[in-house]
């Protein structure tokens, strides 16, 4: 049988209703894609700093997409409980904000998108001693390297640059640009390193921030 | 000790270890965004997700016939049966059926009732013709390969979206 056809239930893809989020696939299925797409952006490119751009790039649409479902999302939410609980106005004030300060996003970050794309909160947030638009999400472990050792020769490459798009992508979108880095950090007696995404700010942002008091 | 019977796709994928759904599905949106950026050409990409799709079916198949415990199948109806059952159910968490069998009992096919592949997708015009989810294909025709299934020649998956 030649052909894949869609059979088509609704006539568009924004008018079928937002699932809870709550589907799960095997960790097995999400790590058989994730080589696939480090494996063709090998083929794809000529050096290491290419490889990580591309795989921050492809982290990036999923940051931006990511950002726009949780948002839609908790605004559905928080509609269903506005109408659960007419009678308690201070749930009003509740969620479906935009966040509009640098903790606030980077909190939301730490702790709502992890929890979302990996199913736990962030190791640590903490901010760079050295300057003032550096801060640091850290991870013992980032889901997207457990099953991946990277050869000697290509030095200091990470596949957490992907998680390092998905982190700009949503800063990004959320109006707080920014350059995302994934690092591994060695560990005392630890056999694998620790993974650090470095959030450096642009100049606007820190500008706001300040402004904003 | 008596071999362990085999498992059902349920059970297995209660056991195994999950991550959200959404995530597979804004990677593979990337991975296909990128191949249209790259290649251009939609019947490249059709050539090359089926080929990604072949590449994780000749590692995938050795997952699961550990999880599955499944004893060799008889025939090709078995060995369709159980993909869809077992296979679907362990990796993505989504019950398939095997309809549409031919005369020869050579060609059939299986339907996905809700696909993680494809949720908030829509294919604009210029890219009819893509087959969204031929890295599905791909992983089938690997791991059949793997399993000495003689040789199939194309494979497509018809699925249907549930309202």
């Amino acid at each position: 049988m030649i052909g894949a056809s869609k059979i088509k239930q609704y006539s568009n893809v924004l008018e079928k209703p937002l699932s809870k989020g709550k589907q799960e696939v095997s960790l097995s299925a999400f790590a058989f894609l994730f080589s696939e797409l480090v494996q063709y952006n090998q083929t794809q490119v000529d050096n290491i700093a290419e490889l990580e751009r591309r795989l921050e790039d492809a982290g990036y649409a999923v940051g931006a997409r990511c950002l726009e479902l949780l948002c839609h999302r908790e605004k559905v939410y928080h509609i269903i409980v506005k109408l659960c609980v007419m009678f308690m106005p201070f749930w009003l004030s509740q969620g479906n904000r935009r966040e509009t300060r640098l903790l606030g996003i980077l909190s939301f970050v730490h702790s709502t998108v992890w929890k979302v794309l990996f199913g736990k909160v962030a190791d640590s947030l903490e901010k760079g001693t050295e300057h003032e638009d550096e801060y640091m999400i850290s991870e013992k472990e980032l889901l997207v390297n457990r099953f991946i050792s990277i050869p000697k020769d290509m030095g200091t490459f990470n596949c957490g640059a992907f998680v390092a798009g998905i982190v700009r992508g949503v800063l990004d979108s959320a109006g707080f640009p920014a350059v995302v880095t994934a690092h591994f950090v060695p560990m005392e007696g630890q056999q694998r390193p620790r993974t650090t995404i470095l959030i450096k700010f642009a100049e606007e942002v820190l500008r706001r921030e300040a402004r904003l008091g | 000790m008596a071999p362990a019977g085999p498992r059902s796709g349920d059970a297995i994928f209660a056991s195994v270890e999950r991550v959200n759904a959404e995530l597979f599905t804004l990677t593979y949106g990337a991975i296909v965004r990128q191949l249209l950026t790259d290649l251009e050409e939609v019947d490249e990409v059709n050539k090359q997700l089926d080929q990604m799709g072949y590449n994780i079916g000749i590692r995938l198949v050795d997952e699961f016939l550990a999880k599955s415990n499944v004893s060799r199948c008889v025939d090709f109806k078995e060995t369709a049966e159980v993909i869809a059952k077992v296979g679907f159910k362990m990796f993505l968490g989504v019950g398939a059926s095997v309809t549409n069998w031919d005369a020869e009992g050579t060609c059939c096919s299986i339907v996905l009732e809700d696909n993680p592949l494809v949720d908030f997708v829509e294919l604009p015009d210029t890219c009819q013709g893509l087959y969204y989810c031929n890295v599905l294909s791909g992983v089938i025709r690997g791991a059949l390969e793997m399993v000495s299934v003689p040789s199939c020649a194309s494979l497509s998956l018809v699925f249907s979206s549930s309202s």
